[in-house]
């Protein structure tokens, strides 16, 4: 909300400056935002009257005035305006004025005419961003005063960003009894005069739905002035609120509106038909609305209608069809207390927000519509007229909201603020802030006033002892806390040595979107069942990721389109995927390389980043928590189907996939280099087994080097896995340590050279032994996979 | 007629000094102390003579032999020494010339950000536990004392997948999760990816934050602010002033914004903290007794706070970052600034 400082100050004026102004506000938990002057700088400009003029010789648009400005000559200015005639009153700058951006007024020659100043539009001095010609100014505005006192212009607008607890500070009102008790200042309404009735004509006004509208007040005005001007200070204190003048009878509903928090609104009674009847919409019922829009109502939706039609929406907004327009002579003013619960969310279904909405949905105060509907009537009969009905007033009393007490215990509050306060002063603060308090033996019982919908229970009474005493005074203390021993979980590895191990091996982490484009998702995991958003914030970022590649890819890309090409990416987090309804979440941990193996670097020929790579940085981490994982061929739709492996877990448990993004999607997604992704299931990767001690053999190991021909198809792990299951309890390892293919092996098979180390817990082996070990395996492995030993 | 001793020796010693390497010098100690070296050879005519000159002789021979040893095992120093210094010679290499191999990579800076947090509170006995980020609106909402329409509900711009399932919009979801399955005494740290529906300049429709809550018997304001207070000062290393503004949080009662004094004009009013001097780091407050409800903890024999913190916040302030959007574009040439 944005207010006028000058307004606040003449509801309570601290001789405090507005920097302190503005930090007591901040303090007091109602946070200001900004502070910015009224009007832009200038000076030197006059209230001024044309008291003759003439057209200029040489120029058709321009006429040479003769403008008093108090002193005994009148001075000669040379105006274009169109507006500009004898009689008329006008902000005049003087010879030495400077307008907003340092326009310096110096005397002048127009077309060889002498002027000695400027008539200046509202543009030219900085208060409205367009102007059609010169600012008019009320006839009996006193001429020769400075333009700044006369408008006030030497003002501040505060604004605050109030929390939805506040509603009671939506106003000036609001703000100022805020101030004072700040400050320890006396302060009270202003009641407002009871308007005298001048004749008997009422609407009916009939309410349906009592709960959400408990009092519903109406009056007739009757022969207002429909042309009438709204005086220049209220429009000034308007603009300076934020709202934008518009016609003397909705300027006084907003000027009340701002004053005292209230919402008001006036239908032009000649275009209802019948009685005023508040309740629910029926479905399907429609409202067309001020500002342009009809909307279809559902039939939780709270109206004001006539015998005909839904006229408003309740608290939200007025309909077009009986608004007050520039014919409008008889008014009928609305003030009601709508119930918070019946307007909330209803502006946002319908997406709307009005300053009224605002205030009905966090709470106006219910005690405050006879003085409102009084103010606007006083003010309306002021400025336009008319004369004045009685007030219909419709309420409910039983279902207003009713202010109990709340009990504060003084044990509870020094208890929750670690402070002693003298009873004394939670008594004044209480009562400062409109409360009344009745002391009880161990504390108090406080009834808050009508305004406040925040104060229900003990710790909310608290909190304004805390607001008001000041947060930064209240007692520090330092952690004095139980302790207990931390956990120490050896089964399960840290998500952050993973990481770890990650970066040190050279991939970056990276951070994507959680959500993601549609497209990729499809295109990298088109099996996967996606959840999807209702509301995404785009439509390339619409649905979860079923896979953390999606966001690596795009990350990836984001870095090739900007010359890197070497990228090595991890992310940590979610996947989401719909499993029959149930939205699984799932950690994983995903990584992407592509480019060059190792960062470009002398003696070592460069080479491209390739499966066995990133196969060993998969590894890496499985290492870390001792997993023997298999990794088998398998198909992935995203991968290149003869570079992919399905892993798993020694119990067949699916761990996650390693393989080449499949060339297809690389050039569909814009790559021009392969790349490697793997993805891991986290909670399997980090399952550790808590090592168990083996004793050491005491005898010395044997290496023998075999080399073994078998058909391209037989996997290396079908011949490890061959050889472990046949070698017996002797094997200690295994080593691949070379493939070879071309001369000697026939085509369409391949050479396996193998070391194997063995060694027994009990014996040294002996020359027969080993023999024997191996004449056994090499048995097994030309039954099993039809291997051949190679001369 | 053979060689005399003295005749071999001098000859011996010769070789020795023409010697030009070690295979020669090698060559040299065969000829003269191998098998058939020449005094080897000269011991073992010994046995011709008869016992009386044997010995005589043998000494004579004995000493020629030590001589020629002496001189072999300096010369084999000497030329030792030649090689090895002929070799250092050979085998200098440019040592300002780059290492090879893998480079280290660097974390996010929201995951450095994320660990520093974790650390400071662990140190003091807080626990760190994780949440779904898909949530139920009981959890995020109505647990939280924030029920259907309520105007804070319009602060969060919640991302909606039907209309009881929502991204997370806070990670205080995870103090009713923990507070529905544990019994006070409770401290703990829930760090997470939050979403709102908004994106532009400041805001992105992801970001990371960390809750934190203490509950036990005896838990005051007071508590709280020197826990943030403490906190603060131990993320920014820092002995920097901090203040604490009355604010509104549905799930907290009596509530509070905390300010720091700016970190990137100490104070003296800047763009970044809008001139004011003063930037806002994180919520907090005492947790509202409607929520110990919900989760049955009694409120009259517990109490407790709360608190939440943006991590980007933190990590823009720490570091200087100037723009959020930066922490999701993942742009190589950002990242690897923060090793």
């Amino acid at each position: 909300m944005q207010i006028s400082e000058a307004w606040l100050r003449e509801y309570v004026n601290p001789a405090i400056t507005t920097e302190q102004l503005v930090e007591q506000l901040t303090m007091a938990g109602l946070e200001v935002d900004s502070v910015t002057p009224a009007a832009a700088v200038f000076s030197g400009v006059v209230i001024g009257e044309v008291l003759a003029m003439e057209q200029h010789p040489d120029a058709d648009r321009l006429r040479i005035c003769q403008v008093t400005v108090g002193e005994a000559d009148p001075l000669q200015i040379v105006c274009g305006a169109s507006n500009v005639r004898v009689g008329l009153r006008i902000p005049a700058a003087l010879i030495g004025a400077v307008l907003p951006g340092d326009f310096k007024i110096k005397k002048s020659k127009l077309r060889g005419v002498e002027s000695y100043g400027m008539l200046c539009s509202e543009k030219e001095l900085g208060l409205a961003a367009d102007a059609n010609g010169l600012m008019e100014l009320a006839a009996d505005a006193p001429v020769g005063v400075d333009i700044r006192d006369y408008l006030s212009l030497n003002d501040n607008i505060i604004e605050v960003d109030l929390t939805p607890n506040r509603a009671d500070c939506l106003s000036v009102e609001g703000i100022a009894r805020e101030v004072a008790v700040l400050n320890k200042m006396d302060w009270s309404i202003t009641p407002a005069e009871t308007a005298s009735v001048s004749h008997t004509n009422i609407l009916n006004v009939s309410v349906t739905a009592t709960d959400a509208c408990p009092r519903y007040l109406g009056r007739l005005i009757k022969g207002v002035n429909p042309k009438a001007e709204t005086p220049l200070w209220m429009q000034e204190r308007l603009r300076r609120s934020g709202v934008r003048s518009l016609s003397a009878v909705v300027d006084v509903t907003n000027y009340v509106l701002i004053e005292l928090g209230q919402p008001l609104h006036a239908f032009d009674a000649a275009k209802l038909t019948g009685s005023i009847n508040v309740r629910y919409a029926q479905t399907d019922e429609s409202v067309a609305l001020l500002n342009g829009q009809t909307i279809k109502l559902d039939n939780e939706t709270l109206v004001i209608a006539d015998d005909k039609q839904a006229l408003a929406l309740a608290g939200v907004m007025g309909g077009s069809e009986s608004a007050v327009s520039d014919e409008t002579q008889d008014v009928f003013l609305e003030c009601a207390f709508f119930s918070p619960q019946s307007i909330a969310g209803k502006a946002r279904n319908y997406g709307l927000h009005t300053d009224s909405s605002h205030r009905f949905e966090r709470g106006v105060d219910p005690t405050l519509q006879e003085r409102a509907i009084e103010r606007a009537t006083q003010l309306i009969v002021d400025i336009a007229g008319g004369s004045v009905g009685t007030i219909t007033d419709v309420t409910t009393a039983s279902a207003l909201p009713q202010r109990s007490a709340v009990l504060l215990r003084k044990q509870r509050l020094e208890k929750t603020l670690g402070i002693n306060l003298a009873d004394a002063q939670v008594v004044d603060i209480f009562q400062r802030l409109g409360m009344s308090v009745q002391t009880l033996p161990d504390g108090w019982s406080v009834t808050p006033p009508g305004c406040r919908f925040d104060i229900a229970i003990e710790a909310d009474l608290i909190e304004e002892i805390a607001r008001i005493v000041g947060y930064n005074n209240l007692p520090n203390s330092s952690l004095l806390m139980r302790s207990e021993l931390g956990k120490a979980t050896e089964a399960v590895l840290d998500l952050d040595r993973a990481k770890d191990l990650l970066v040190d091996r050279g991939y970056q982490e990276a951070i994507t979107y959680s959500f993601v484009d549609e497209d990729i998702q499809q295109a990298v995991a088109p099996d996967d069942n996606i959840v999807r958003l209702k509301n995404p914030i785009s439509a390339d970022l619409s649905v979860m990721r079923t896979t953390l590649w999606c966001g690596l890819l795009k990350a990836a890309l984001h870095n090739t389109n900007r010359q890197q090409n070497r990228v090595r990416f991890f992310e940590t987090g979610l996947r989401f995927i719909n499993k029959d309804g149930d939205m699984q979440q799932q950690k994983m941990l995903s990584g992407l390389a592509l480019g060059s193996a190792y960062s470009e670097q002398w003696g070592v020929a460069t080479r491209k980043v390739d499966f066995f790579d990133v196969k060993a940085d998969v590894q890496a981490l499985f290492s870390l928590t001792g997993t023997n994982a298999q990794f088998i061929p398998a198909k992935h739709p995203a991968l290149h189907p003869g570079q992919t492996a399905e892993i798993l877990s020694l119990q067949g448990e699916k761990i996650g996939w390693l393989g080449m993004l499949h060339p297809t999607l690389e050039k569909q997604l814009g790559f021009d280099t392969q790349v490697f992704l793997f993805e891991l299931d986290q909670d399997l990767l980090l399952n550790k087994q808590i090592p168990k001690f083996k004793p050491l053999s005491k005898y010395p190991s044997v290496r023998r080097d075999i080399a073994l021909i078998v058909k391209e198809e037989v996997a290396a792990s079908d011949i490890v896995n061959c050889i472990k299951d046949g070698a017996g309890q002797t094997l200690q390892e295994i080593v691949i340590f070379d493939i070879y293919r071309g001369k000697g092996v026939e085509e369409g098979s391949k050479s396996v050279a193998l070391s194997l180390i063995l060694q027994d817990f009990s014996q040294t082996l002996t020359d027969s032994e080993i023999d024997a070990i191996f004449s056994g395996l090499l048995e097994t492995l030309t039954t099993k996979i039809n291997a051949k030993l190679r001369d | 007629m053979s060689a005399t001793l003295e005749e071999i020796l001098a000859q011996a010693l010769q070789q020795l000094r023409d010697a030009q390497d070690l295979n020669q010098l090698d060559l040299v100690r065969v000829h003269h102390l191998g098998k058939k070296g020449l005094f080897t050879l000269q011991m073992k005519k010994l046995g011709t003579l008869d016992p009386e000159q044997r010995r005589a002789a043998g000494q004579v021979i004995n000493q020629a032999k030590d001589q020629f040893q002496q001189q072999l095992e300096a010369k084999k120093d000497l030329l030792e020494n030649a090689a090895l210094a002929a070799r250092l010679a050979g085998e200098g290499i440019d040592v300002t010339l780059p290492g090879r191999g893998q480079a280290v990579a660097g974390l996010h800076p929201v995951t450095t950000t994320l660990r520093r947090i974790s650390k400071i509170f662990a140190s003091v006995g807080f626990q760190v536990v994780e949440g779904p980020e898909i949530e139920d609106d009981y959890h995020n909402f109505g647990a939280l004392n924030i029920p259907a329409h309520h105007p804070a509900r319009a602060m969060h711009d919640t991302f909606y997948f039907d209309a009881h399932t929502v991204l997370r919009t806070h990670t205080s979801p995870v103090q009713i999760r923990v507070m529905e399955s544990e019994q006070p005494p409770l401290k703990v740290i829930a760090p997470g990816r939050v979403y709102r529906c908004d994106s532009d300049i400041t805001h992105t429709p992801m970001f990371h934050q960390v809750e934190g809550f203490l509950v036990d018997t005896d838990v005051s304001f007071a508590d709280l602010k020197g826990v943030v207070y403490e906190f603060l000062r131990a993320f920014f290393e820092k002995d920097i002033q901090v203040r604490f503004r009355p604010s509104y949080f549905p799930f907290t009662e009596p509530s509070a914004e905390v300010d720091i004094e700016c970190v990137m004009c100490g104070g003296e009013g800047c763009r970044v903290c809008s001139h004011t001097g003063w930037l806002e780091v994180m919520g907090c407050g005492m947790i509202h007794p409607e929520v110990f409800k919900a989760v049955n903890i009694d409120s009259e024999t517990y109490s407790g706070f709360a608190f939440g913190m943006g991590v980007e916040r933190l990590a823009m302030l720490r570091y200087g970052i100037n723009d959020l959007r930066l922490f999701f574009e993942n742009d190589l040439k950002f990242l690897e600034q923060f090793k």
